[in-house]
């Protein structure tokens, strides 16, 4: 009779151990979904290159950690349409099990996906979307953002230009959520540093012929151009303004948001002299190499963008607060923790992410070099200055984020 | 000087030649479509892939071959018409006695297919193709570049040639009647299926020279038809589905509607095309040139 209790008694102690082993991730399994283009403009600095970076992080993770057995990596594409996003993202969360959405271009998908995952109690760690609204007005304690933004763009290459005398302006626009949103902090970053903004004109997007646009601008007589949106609709904004002689005449472009893949699809001839803000560039010391190398071996010779590798650091930091929490089931509590822990990776060194849902680090101005100075193919930027960390990005208190008292 | 809606003369001249300049692509795509259409009753989807396909054709004979701009204007259309001959040989010439939705279904399918093999192996962002003829002219109220003055020229060319080929010769006469009457015209001793092959490599043909001509302007990326070809499609129902003068005029004329369009209402620069199909269509649903059927 006595050893019948003492089985019963053990046989419930497992029963609930096994309970806890369940509670502590959901569905027994870390399951990260990496949305974003995968056939249209963005697919190049995000896309399939985003899902390497993901999986190359969980592998570069257990190497050095004991991890759970169970990590999957799930990707979608979201042709860059809040309604498909936000589709996904609920069929993710409610039928598939996903914990954690990760990188998310487009910033007028990432305000959608940001809603949902707050009301699923999930995380959203976003590295494509560029919207500082994420960590402004709309931030909320599931989403953190990682690699760059609007305002950041704005400070580091607005800021710069000013400064070398281009004070009077005229912007063309890429008329959604993340344009409006590059286009108002950069007017702030001029306004602030005494330049003034002769006018604006908001274009369809995707686009295709700027040409009329670019003759607007022209038209405005304002010193520098810039230009509120990103992919081909820079590239092909930049190759028509050398088209129709923009720079001869007298006034120069700013590319606000330029990615190494938009530059490579220029070429030096066309691209060279543009100066422009990222976080993470392949060729600053060996640990970016070694993982440029790899990525390129595995994604037809292309180099990983600022986008790529912010997806890599974040899983990397979400993984070591999951792990460190033992748990995936409370989408606010990681990330806490993850707010709690200093971030530490091979791509983006040491940082750390604010009450608002900031990740903060270093930003580059870069200058594209001429082809002179280029060693090679991907050789492409020279460092013109590093913000530091602390002004990188947009002081605490201005972002109007209710989570910051 | 007067003003328009706080909009200076140069400003509309500028414009206007712009509108024109955009609508020369509309009218040499949109021929192509019509030719297709109206000669074979097949409605090409494959369209959009068959320009991106002219545009890295071009692009491929410059980096593979070392072959120029101008010779590619020549090749790259011929080289691009060969593949839609196969094409209409191994699959499209099957659905002729079908219904219209048939040939509507595989030519999109095949428009994907080919976009996605170009995305495969070349990616998104584009490929870098220099400008021929760099430079243009200040006509005073715009900087015109010579290569847009070129693409109008060559466009309003082309148009016309293919036009007067069709209505005014005899080999147009021969098309014309094939599509009325096949049997009647084979019973002549014309080779009926070897006319309409030639027909879709000529609309395939005048599809790929217009990416040829886009590609040093806009970026040559396998998405740039998907883009157009929706719009193209709209200029095509607006002209009447099949009339050849019926697309070139409205391709030059929605270029310069959508032109002026972008400068008092931008945002609406990429929907008034279809705001004028709808309004077409309720007033006129043969199309401004299209003969009820």
């Amino acid at each position: 009779m006595r050893w019948s209790m003492k089985i019963l008694a053990a046989a419930a102690a497992m029963c609930v151990g096994a309970g806890l082993a369940q509670a502590q991730y959901s569905d027994g399994a870390i399951k990260i979904g990496v949305m974003n283009d995968q056939s249209g403009l963005y697919s190049d600095l995000s896309g399939q290159g985003s899902v390497w970076a993901a999986r190359k992080a969980i592998t570069d993770f257990c190497k050095t950690t004991t991890c759970h057995d169970k990590i999957e990596v799930v990707f979608a594409d979201h042709q860059n349409k809040p309604d498909i996003g936000s589709n996904v993202v609920r069929q993710w969360f409610d039928v598939d099990k996903v914990d954690v959405v990760v990188d998310v271009p487009t910033s007028s998908v990432a305000l959608a996906v940001n809603n949902i995952t707050k009301e699923k109690n999930k995380v959203f760690l976003v590295s494509g979307a560029a919207s500082s609204d994420l960590t402004g007005k709309a931030c909320t304690p599931n989403t953190v953002h990682w690699t760059y933004d609007t305002w950041a763009l704005a400070n580091g290459t607005g800021n710069a230009i000013v400064k070398t005398g281009g004070d009077s302006w005229f912007f063309l626009t890429a008329d959604y959520a993340f344009g409006h949103a590059l286009e108002r902090d950069t007017a702030a970053v001029v306004e602030k540093s005494g330049g003034k903004v002769l006018g604006k004109v908001r274009h369809p997007f995707p686009g295709q012929d700027f040409s009329s646009f670019l003759l607007q601008a022209q038209q405005s007589k304002a010193k520098i151009i810039g230009l509120a949106n990103a992919g081909s609709d820079t590239t092909n904004a930049i190759k028509q303004a050398a088209e129709f002689g923009i720079v001869q005449g007298g006034q120069n472009l700013a590319g606000l948001l330029v990615f190494i893949t938009d530059v490579h699809a220029l070429g030096l001839k066309t691209a060279q002299g543009l100066v422009l803000t990222e976080a993470w560039y392949w060729d600053t010391n060996d640990a970016n190499r070694a993982f440029a190398k790899e990525f390129a071996a595995a994604n037809r010779g292309n180099h990983p963008t600022m986008i790529q590798a912010g997806v890599y650091s974040a899983v990397t930091h979400y993984l070591r607060a999951v792990h460190d929490l033992k748990s995936d089931a409370d989408g606010a509590a990681v990330v806490a923790k993850m707010k709690a822990m200093p971030t530490d990776d091979k791509l983006f060194g040491k940082g750390s992410i604010r009450a608002d849902g900031r990740k903060v680090h270093p930003v580059y101005l870069f200058e594209v070099k001429s082809p002179a100075e280029s060693k090679g193919p991907w050789d492409y930027y020279k460092v013109r200055a590093t913000i530091p960390a602390e002004e990188a990005f947009r002081p605490l208190a201005d972002g109007g984020c209710p989570l910051v008292k | 000087m007067f003003e328009l809606l706080g909009v200076s003369p140069q400003a509309l001249f500028g414009q206007l030649l712009l509108g024109l300049i955009n609508g020369a692509f509309y009218a040499l795509l949109s021929l192509g479509l019509a030719v297709i259409f109206g000669l074979m009753n097949v409605i090409n989807f494959t369209h959009g892939a068959q320009y991106m396909m002219g545009a890295f054709a071009s692009w491929m004979l410059l980096n593979y071959l070392g072959v120029p701009y101008w010779g590619a204007l020549v090749l790259a259309p011929i080289l691009v018409a060969l593949t839609g001959v196969v094409i209409e040989r191994l699959f499209i010439s099957r659905l002729y006695h079908l219904d219209h939705l048939y040939g509507l279904l595989l030519t999109f399918g095949l428009a994907l297919v080919t976009e996605g093999l170009f995305r495969r192996e070349y990616g998104i962002s584009g490929l870098p193709y220099a400008n021929p003829l760099p430079g243009g002219i200040n006509l005073g109220f715009m900087f015109l570049p010579w290569y847009r003055a070129w693409v109008v020229a060559i466009s309003l060319v082309v148009c016309f040639g293919t036009w007067f080929m069709i209505e005014k010769t005899q080999l147009g006469s021969y098309l014309r009647a094939a599509t009325e009457r096949p049997d009647l015209v084979q019973a002549f001793g014309i080779n009926v299926p070897r006319m309409i092959t030639l027909t879709y490599g000529f609309g395939v043909g005048l599809a790929a020279l217009a990416g040829v001509l886009a590609a040093p302007i806009y970026s040559v990326n396998p998405v740039m038809g998907a883009n157009l070809i929706i719009v193209v499609f709209a200029v095509v129902v607006i002209g009447g589905m099949g009339s050849i003068m019926g697309s070139i005029v409205t391709g030059f004329g929605l270029g310069v509607i959508e032109g002026l369009t972008k400068v008092f209402y931008p945002e609406a620069s990429n929907t008034v095309i279809f705001v004028i199909m709808a309004i077409v269509l309720m007033v006129r649903p043969q199309g401004l040139f299209g003969t009820p059927k």
